[in-house]
This record gives structure tokens, sequence and C-alpha cells, in this order.
């Protein structure tokens, strides 16, 4: 395998004259661990299912593992794990069954099978439930056990397609540790997609922001924050907000101001010290002030600044990303 | 123990690395695992069954003693018996649990195997063919049981067997192709539409001699009428080479088209992803 473990160049799909990706281009490298952040609808799953082999691209090239995936294939298979958005399970199956079909899949011997089922059941803590049929499994125990059967034959590189949309924050904290361990202690490649801007900035050593069918931004979470400033304060006023932004970015210390409705983007370098000026330059500007907050920059004020709205999030797991 | 352990554990690294596996090693992985959700989806093969012995034991009834008198020597248990079978395995197929596969997910989860996708379709044909051999016992169990004696013999009674299970992989194409192309169930079990002119715009209940004006016509062109005529002369008339060709062809031509518009659907549906 080539240092790059994914590489994408003018990488475009499209659904009829929807163009859901668009030319998206990626360098990834062996072990680390990639963030593909944006709301719904960005075309995270598009790409992903295009690196996974389950989608044509309609142009431009992508190579994973060192082969290309519209004329290797099989050879990208034989490198990849994936858990896709929706857990894919059969829910007649028993937990065992599934986890030894994969097994016989991807070609490991037989003789392997059973002690390889037993150690990926006790990582999920499934053992005592491995017998039973899928169908009787929680979503946490769904999504475990999803997990864990695209590690059956442990893949190079893993694709996580939102892996934590709707689990609860107990499961959400152990997918995150597992995700931490596979890539620290196996050099895992991990490319994840998600929505949550904390996901990403906890787990990813660079992240892709997309919108659109389009990246917007790359970089690590510390260099994607630090380009809108060291600090953010953030004031909400009644009214637009929009006249407010000349007087407050002449303020010493402001590097730059946006206004989105009613609220107020001032970054700076040194939040602390900035406040207090701008709290007397918005009050001789006579409008009434609901909040001001002074907080470090998140990727959400990225994501604002690039594309001039929030991320939003879909926590009920219902909607499908393209 | 931690995920590292689990993923590197103390089998050695080549034992789980991926590898091709070989064609037939994924069929009958497939097929296994189709087999094994069988007894899980009982309402698939119950029904089916229940209609071929009702029809088989209410026709010989109603119709018996008029088909009888018409002609000396005339068994009409012997000559209703392949219209049992072929009531009991037509349209016998996994394709709604292949449906259930691509609403689930699963079929992804087969597809980013190294596996080839072929064997996914046939790992379940195979195991529609065991189906359709099992569904054919009780029928033949019940007609010997009321006197049905083959001419053809043993032998006569494995190609019996082999012809019905032949037919229903030939018609279970269309099931598969619906589902592959729509992934939709209600559209997949509309597809039983397709049972009712094979199965009865012909010489499902009276001799093809018997039929009369646009249904004797029909009927030529029937390929189960061609069907029950071989698999009709094992059992009265033992192997009769022209008619077992004429229903080898039958299921043949069928089975080239409805095979062909199904591995059309699963190249459609990769393509589409």
């Amino acid at each position: 395998m080539s240092d790059a473990a994914i590489r994408t160049e003018d990488l475009v799909r499209t659904f009829d004259d929807f163009i859901a990706v668009d030319k998206v281009d990626l360098d990834i490298t062996e072990g680390e661990i990639y963030g593909f952040l944006g709301p719904n609808g960005a075309g995270k799953t598009t790409t992903v299912r295009m690196l996974c082999t389950l989608l044509t691209p309609t142009s431009g090239s992508a190579m994973v593992a060192g082969y290309d995936v519209g004329s290797r294939p099989g050879d990208v298979r034989l490198h990849i794990g994936a858990a896709l958005q929706d857990a894919a399970l059969d829910p007649k199956q028993t937990g065992r069954e599934l986890l030894r079909l994969q097994g016989l899949l991807y070609g490991l011997p037989k003789s392997a099978l059973p002690k390889r089922v037993e150690e990926l059941g006790e990582l999920i803590d499934l053992t005592d439930a491995l017998d039973r049929p899928i169908s009787t499994y929680s979503g946490g125990m769904k999504r475990r056990l999803d997990l864990v059967a695209a590690l059956v034959h442990n893949p190079e590189i893993l694709f996580l397609d939102e892996p934590t949309t709707g689990l609860d924050p107990v499961s959400r904290a152990t997918v995150w540790q597992e995700v931490r361990r596979l890539n620290h202690e196996l050099g895992m490649t991990i490319f994840l997609t998600t929505q949550y801007l904390e996901e990403a900035d906890e787990l990813c050593d660079r992240v892709g922001i997309i919108n659109q069918g389009r990246i917007v931004a790359e970089g690590s979470p510390d260099e994607l924050k630090r380009s809108v400033g060291a600090d953010i304060i953030v004031a909400r006023v009644d009214g637009d907000a929009a006249p407010l932004c000349p007087i407050l970015a002449a303020l010493d210390g402001v590097q730059s101001v946006e206004a989105h409705g009613n609220e107020l983007l001032i970054a700076t370098d040194n939040g602390s010290a900035a406040i207090s000026p701008v709290a007397v330059a918005l009050n001789g500007c006579a409008v009434a002030v609901r909040d001001l907050t002074l907080r470090t920059p998140t990727l959400d004020d990225v994501f604002l600044e690039l594309t001039g709205s929030h991320i939003e999030r879909d926590d009920t797991n219902q909607e499908t990303d393209r | 123990m931690s995920v590292a352990d689990v993923v590197a554990p103390t089998t050695s690294s080549d034992a789980l690395r991926a590898r091709p596996a070989g064609f037939l090693h994924d069929v009958s992985a497939i097929a296994g695992r189709a087999l094994r959700a069988v007894p899980r989806d009982l309402e698939a093969v119950t029904p089916p069954i229940f209609i071929a012995l009702f029809f088989f034991v209410v026709n010989i009834a109603t119709l018996q003693r008029l088909t009888q008198s018409a002609g000396a020597g005339f068994d009409y248990k012997a000559f209703e018996m392949p219209t049992a079978i072929l009531l009991g395995v037509t349209g016998i197929s996994r394709a709604p649990a292949l449906v259930l596969d691509i609403q689930d997910g699963y079929l992804d989860r087969l597809l980013m195997t190294p596996i080839r996708r072929l064997s996914i379709l046939l790992g379940h044909m195979v195991a529609d063919v065991a189906v359709a051999i099992g569904l054919t016992v009780p029928i033949l169990a019940l007609g010997f049981a009321i006197g049905v004696r083959f001419e053809g013999g043993p032998l006569g009674v494995l190609a019996f067997i082999l012809l019905a299970a032949l037919w229903s992989l030939a018609f279970s194409g269309f099931g598969y192709a619906i589902a592959l192309k729509t992934g939709n169930p209600a559209a997949v079990n509309s597809s039983f539409l397709l049972f009712f002119p094979f199965l009865f715009l012909t010489s499902s209940y009276v001799p093809r001699s018997q039929l009369s004006g646009w249904l004797h016509t029909v009927a030529a062109f029937n390929p189960v009428t061609y069907l029950l005529d071989g698999l009709r002369s094992l059992v009265s008339q033992g192997w009769q080479w022209g008619e077992l060709g004429k229903a080898v062809l039958a299921i043949a031509v069928l089975g080239a088209i409805s095979m062909s518009m199904c591995f059309a659907a699963l190249r459609g549906r990769t393509r589409r992803g």
C-alpha cells in the first residue's frame, strides 16, 4: 500500500441533474483519522459509498488502499471494512451467524472462525446475546455488532458513516474510545463521516468540511478553528445585527465581525480583553443586548464563516444523507 | 479486552487476512444462510404446500369421475399430480428475503465483501432449488398414498423432482428481477400474479385436447403445457424422450428470459448503488 490510504481527484457523482459530490479531492495518509463533517445532504454518504465500491463515480478517480475503486473493486474490498449509516444487519440471523458468515465471505479459515467470533462478541459485550436473533437486540447492541462485523477480517482502512448518530452519550463515548484504540494501537486508517462537531473535534487528525458536495475547508480541528480567531464573542441583540458590524470591527483587537440575523460573531485574539470594549460599544449603539458570551471557536464557527449557516444536526437518524 | 486485542488477537494475523475464497465457496456460504432462514420464515413455504395439497385433493374429488368416464383407463390422480407439484413450487423463492436485505442495508454489507456479485444471487437460487425439492416430498407422499404409481420407476421420480425444481428456479428469476429492480416488497409480492396465466392458461385440469377455442390456442404458447406433458409422461407412460425434451426446452426458454431479466436487474442495482 502506498502512503496514501485514500486519494481522490475531481471525484464527482451525480444523480440525474443533482450533483451530490462535486470535484472532491482527498489525500488521506495511512494511520490517519480523517473526519468528513457536514450537514445532511452534503455528500458525505455518497462519497463513502463510492470509496467502498458500492457506487460508481460519475467522473474523477478514487484510489483506496492503492487500488482504483472503478477498475479494481475486488482488491479494494479486501482491504476495507465499513459500518454504514444504518446498521446493515439481517434481523433474522443470530449475531454469531452474522459474524461467522462475514468471516467466511472474507475467506477466513473455518478453523479460525469460532475463536474469532467469540473474541468479537467479548469486545462488544454481546457474548451472552450472540445466539439470539439480531431482531431482539437494542439499537446500541445492533450498532456495536455492525461495527465489529466490519472488523472481522482486520481491515487496513475502516469507513464509519455517522457511527454515533442516534446513540446515547454513553454509547457514543464508547464508540469514540474504540475508534481511538483501533487507530492508536493498530494504525488503522479511519475515514469517519459525522454531523457532530464535537465528534470531529475529539477524534480526527484532520477534518474536511463538506457542503453541497464540495469540500470548503480542510485541516486539523485546531487549524480550522484558529482560522476564525483565538476567541469568539457572541452577542445576540434585538433586531438586525448587521448595522453593528462596522462599529465593532473598528475596535482594537477585533479580527472580524459577522452578523447572522440577530447574532454577531466577533473573532478576536484575546477575548477577555476585547469583551469589555465590545459591551461598551454595543451599549453606545442603543441596542438591546440579550446576551453576550465569550468562548473558544468551534468547528461550527468555521462552517458558519465558510457557508453562512450552522450545521444542522439530525439526531433522529431519520433522514438520509446523500 | 480492547479493540486492538481483538482486531489483532492471538489468532495469527495471516489467518485473519481477507482473501477471495472461491466462487463455489461463496455460493455455498450464501446458500447456507438462505437455507438457515427457511425454518424462521415458514410462512413463506407453508401456504404453497397447503394450496397444492388442497387443490390436489379437491380437484380429484371434483373431476375424477367425469374425466374417467370420458376415457377408459384414464387415471386422473396421476394426471393431476404434476399440476399439484407445480402449484407447490412455482413462485417459491427467497426474493422477498432479498428485498428485506436491500431495505435493511444487509445487501450492501454483502456487496462490500470480496465475493462476486453473481454468487449472492446464485446462492439464493441454490437454496430455492433445495426448498423446491423439499416441497415436492409431501405432495409426492400424498400421491403415493392415494395410489399414484410412476411408470418411469424410481429414476422417473427423481427426474420428476428435478424438472419441478428446475422449473421453480426458472420462475424464481422473475421474483429476483422485480426484487432487485424495485427493492419493494409489495412489488415482489404482486409478482405472484404471473402465477395465474402460467398455471391456469394450460392443461392443468384437463388434457389439452379437451381445451376449447382461445384457451387451446393460448395453451400452445404456454411453456407450462409442455412441462406438464413431460411430467405426466414420467408418471403415466415412462420415459418419453420427446415429451421430456420439450419440457426441458420449455424450462430453458423461460429460464433464459427470467435470468436475463434477473441479472440485468442485479447489474442495474450495483451500478446505481
